[in-house]
């Protein structure tokens, strides 16, 4: 198998607060998280809003906040990615879709935007091609982004990301409040860039919508990755190998409508152990315990019970 | 990576510029009557271990002056920086609930008082009033709030279209039980910080309107009175007469300015974590 | 009791868009309907003068016949809405939340599965699906007698989502509270409203 472009291993981010008065405590929110990216492939890290798992992107991108501090390895094309690597590669080589259109300068042409500024033929040229490719016309090269809508706008942002030729990809929630139908074709633009040959990565917290999109997905709970499957493992709950996954399957509106009781845990409240534990019920004793990261089935899993 | 607690550093600023402004509060109240004393067998003594900051040409002990200049500038500071905050307090909350007219008139007042220079329209107001503690503290009061008001106004309009202030209309709560409940947990901190932030400003231009001879008659001791009385000895030599109160002055600025800003830092929610 | 759009129409202001153009729907106290819209339609204009928050340019929404705009204080059409980070106040409490609705009762906040130990947490230590059981709650006081669901769910994973909609069906019920579901998810509507009307 080919070196994986982006490999996180035991990603630990976590938050320095003052609790009451002068106490700092510190918020695990990220918690020996792993997953792996290849070239031409799309993977999604579905979990719920308001979980934490922005911080994924923020972490590999190097742009944590100040009070934040990350532990564990994140290796790109088989060599550590370190701070310094980062710093070089952020923006060419590496780059991040962010969230909300508000990243696009409101006060520079789009066309000048997307080109960062350079004139060179080559760039040029590279710019008339994406705008083919992304149905965007000639003229919107002069316009500013507030003469656009907001599905235009969302395909520069991407395109800003393309013209650097990228290897890897990272998409934080690229399609909030869309219908599915303009998810859809907006998440259509991320595959040109795997056909391509780059490694993308999107955070989303739309399991449906990944489902019909991606190839692989990496489901987060509690700060963590706890299971790591094909797409086609989405089609039958025997399939997939987690509990909390199966529950998320049947949850789906065309399977069922059912679910579990219960909350994702707060950080300050973590249990040892499995953190679905409260929720499962094939729980043991055992599941106080460290539970390790195993491969099952080409697909990875973080439970005592999956087979 | 380790931190370190910044909010610990904080609160030490906190503390430290608090201590010394109480300080020379106290301590200049306590030393009337030693600021007044003249003795003309100790005239012109540069700094030495009994007069710290020396004497001036009638015999004063600098040190008391000083103190006691500093003390009544921090108070007239204090009364006029609050005077102005409740001018900013109510003109920024009128102006962003009663209406376009009412809107209209206090922006125009707002934009009015910036564009004059502080300093000229203080003249101005303190002259017209007869100059005098007075004059100086309607001054200082009048030409400092716009700031304020116009930070205060864009938070009100800010937050009666926030949607959980629509929300707790249609729930049926009544206007006050919105200002209170709703609007002061956010307005206090920002309140408070630029109260504090306005002191430092007042106690300048309450210097400096002295100095320029449009404020504080002679006869009291005020920080601005001390720097221009120095001033015309400071070319035969005396230059101990403006040097220390000067430093003191600026010192207490920065103080005020510390202050301020650590509260900030402490209620902004956007730092409350570094 | 009915909730009525008569020939409603309304536009942003000066030169905006046309959002509705003489509308008119009919809707029960025992009825669910879901409104079916793709985005930009101006879902949540529609469910704002639904609830009061807008007025309407033409036409009028009138409760049991009397017009919206006529009920003083407490609005008997609580609207939810999508994002429920901006629907509390960030400086205060959670408990402060559940005490601004219309006497909530103990049940509801249970059954939500809200847990004593959020109630004293801010805004800012819980998770979108959790406070949006907490802006649910606040809309179901005892005075409330038609509830609008503006995407509640989109943002939520989908075990929040059936946790927080099979909770909705149950006390709608039992309370006869109309609902009104929009949302741009055909298979959620089908699942859970008594009728769905197509917007386009």
């Amino acid at each position: 198998m080919k070196v994986p472009v982006l490999k996180i291993e035991h990603m630990n981010i976590s938050f320095t607060q003052y609790d009451r008065g002068m106490r700092q405590v510190e918020l695990p929110t990220i918690r020996d998280l792993n997953v792996e990216v290849h070239e031409g492939e799309i993977v999604a890290v579905v979990g719920s809003s308001g979980s934490g798992k922005s911080l994924l992107a923020h972490g590999v991108m190097g742009v944590l906040p100040y009070n934040a501090s990350m532990g564990g390895k994140i290796v790109y094309r088989g060599e550590e990615l370190t701070a310094d690597r980062i710093a070089r590669l952020r923006g060419n080589e590496i780059v991040l879709v962010p969230q909300s259109l508000s990243y696009l300068n409101p006060f520079a042409k789009v066309g000048y935007q997307i080109r960062k500024g350079r004139k060179d033929a080559q760039t040029r040229q590279r710019l008339d091609d994406i705008f083919k490719r992304y149905d965007l016309k000639k003229e919107v090269e002069d316009l500013y982004p507030f003469e656009l809508s907001g599905g235009m706008n969302r395909r520069v942002l991407i395109a800003t990301a393309m013209i650097e030729n990228p290897r890897l990809v990272i998409a934080d929630e690229p399609t909030p409040g869309l219908d599915l139908k303009v998810a859809k074709r907006a998440m259509r633009h991320f595959r040109e860039l795997a056909d391509m040959g780059a490694a993308v990565l999107i955070i989303t917290h739309d399991l449906e919508l990944a489902l019909e999109t991606v190839d692989r997905i990496a489901v987060f709970y509690a700060g963590t990755t706890i299971e790591e499957a094909g797409v086609g493992d989405f089609e039958k709950e025997e399939t997939l190998r987690h509990p909390y996954t199966k529950a998320l399957w049947r949850a789906m509106p065309k399977n069922g409508f059912q679910f579990i009781p219960g909350s994702q845990p707060y950080v300050k409240n973590m249990p040892e152990g499995c953190p679905f534990m409260p929720r499962c019920g094939q729980c043991t004793e055992a599941c106080r315990g460290q539970i390790p990261y195993k491969e099952i089935r080409g697909g990875r899993v973080r439970c005592l019970y999956a087979e | 990576m380790k931190m370190g607690n910044r909010r610990i550093r904080v609160l030490a600023g906190l503390g430290f510029s608090l201590t010394f402004l109480a300080v020379v509060c106290i301590w200049g109240s306590l030393s009337t009557e030693t600021a007044r004393v003249t003795d003309f067998s100790r005239v012109n003594i540069p700094p030495c271990l009994r007069y710290p900051f020396g004497t001036d040409w009638l015999g004063r002990d600098m040190l008391a002056r000083t103190l006691k200049g500093l003390s009544m500038s921090i108070w007239i500071g204090i009364l006029s920086a609050a005077v102005s905050a409740a001018v900013a307090l109510v003109l920024g909350i009128t102006s962003a609930t009663m209406g376009k007219a009412a809107d209209s008139v206090i922006s125009f007042l707002i934009d009015l008082i910036m564009g004059v220079p502080h300093i000229l329209l203080l003249i101005l107001i303190s002259v017209a009033l007869g100059k005098g503690l007075r004059g100086v503290i309607i001054g200082v009061s009048l030409t400092h709030w716009p700031s304020l008001a116009r930070l205060i106004r864009a938070e009100v309009i800010q937050l009666r279209e926030s949607p959980y202030i629509q929300i707790a209309r249609r729930l049926g709560k009544g206007r006050w039980y919105i200002a209170g409940k709703h609007m002061l947990p956010h307005l206090i901190p920002q309140f408070i910080v630029g109260l504090v932030l306005l002191f430092p400003h007042a106690i300048l231009h309450e210097s400096s309107v002295t100095f320029l001879g449009f404020g504080l008659s002679t006869e009291q001791p005020a920080i601005g009175i001390v720097l221009s009385e120095a001033m015309k000895y400071l070319v035969t030599g005396k230059w101990w007469l403006a040097l220390f109160p000067g430093l003191l002055l600026v010192f207490t600025v920065v103080m005020f300015y510390v202050m301020g800003e650590s509260l900030r830092k402490l209620l902004d929610p956007n730092s409350v974590h570094q | 009791m009915t909730l009525e759009i008569k020939n409603v129409s309304y536009q942003y202001e000066e030169k905006g868009r046309q959002i509705l153009d003489h509308f008119s729907l009919s809707i029960d106290s025992r009825e669910r309907v879901g409104l079916e819209a793709p985005s930009g339609f101006g879902k949540t204009t529609l469910c704002k003068l639904l609830s009061g928050y807008l007025e309407p340019d033409e036409g009028e929404i009138l409760l049991d016949g009397r017009p919206l705009s006529s009920y003083k204080g407490y609005c008997p059409v609580q609207m939810i809405w999508q994002q429920p980070e901006f629907a509390v106040n960030p400086r205060l409490r959670m408990k402060e939340v559940i005490l601004e609705g219309d006497q909530v009762e103990e049940r509801i906040v249970r059954e939500l599965g809200i847990e004593d130990d959020w109630m004293r947490r801010f805004p800012g230590e819980l998770s979108g699906g959790e406070l949006q059981r907490f802006s649910i709650a606040r809309a179901l006081g005892k005075r409330t007698c038609f509830l609008l669901a503006d995407e509640i769910s989109t943002m939520l994973d989908l075990i929040t989502q059936s946790q927080i909609w099979d909770f909705l069906l149950r006390e709608t019920e039992q309370r006869e509270i109309g609902l009104v579901a929009v949302s741009h998810d055909r298979e959620l509507l089908d699942r859970i409203c008594t009728r769905v009307v197509r917007l386009s």
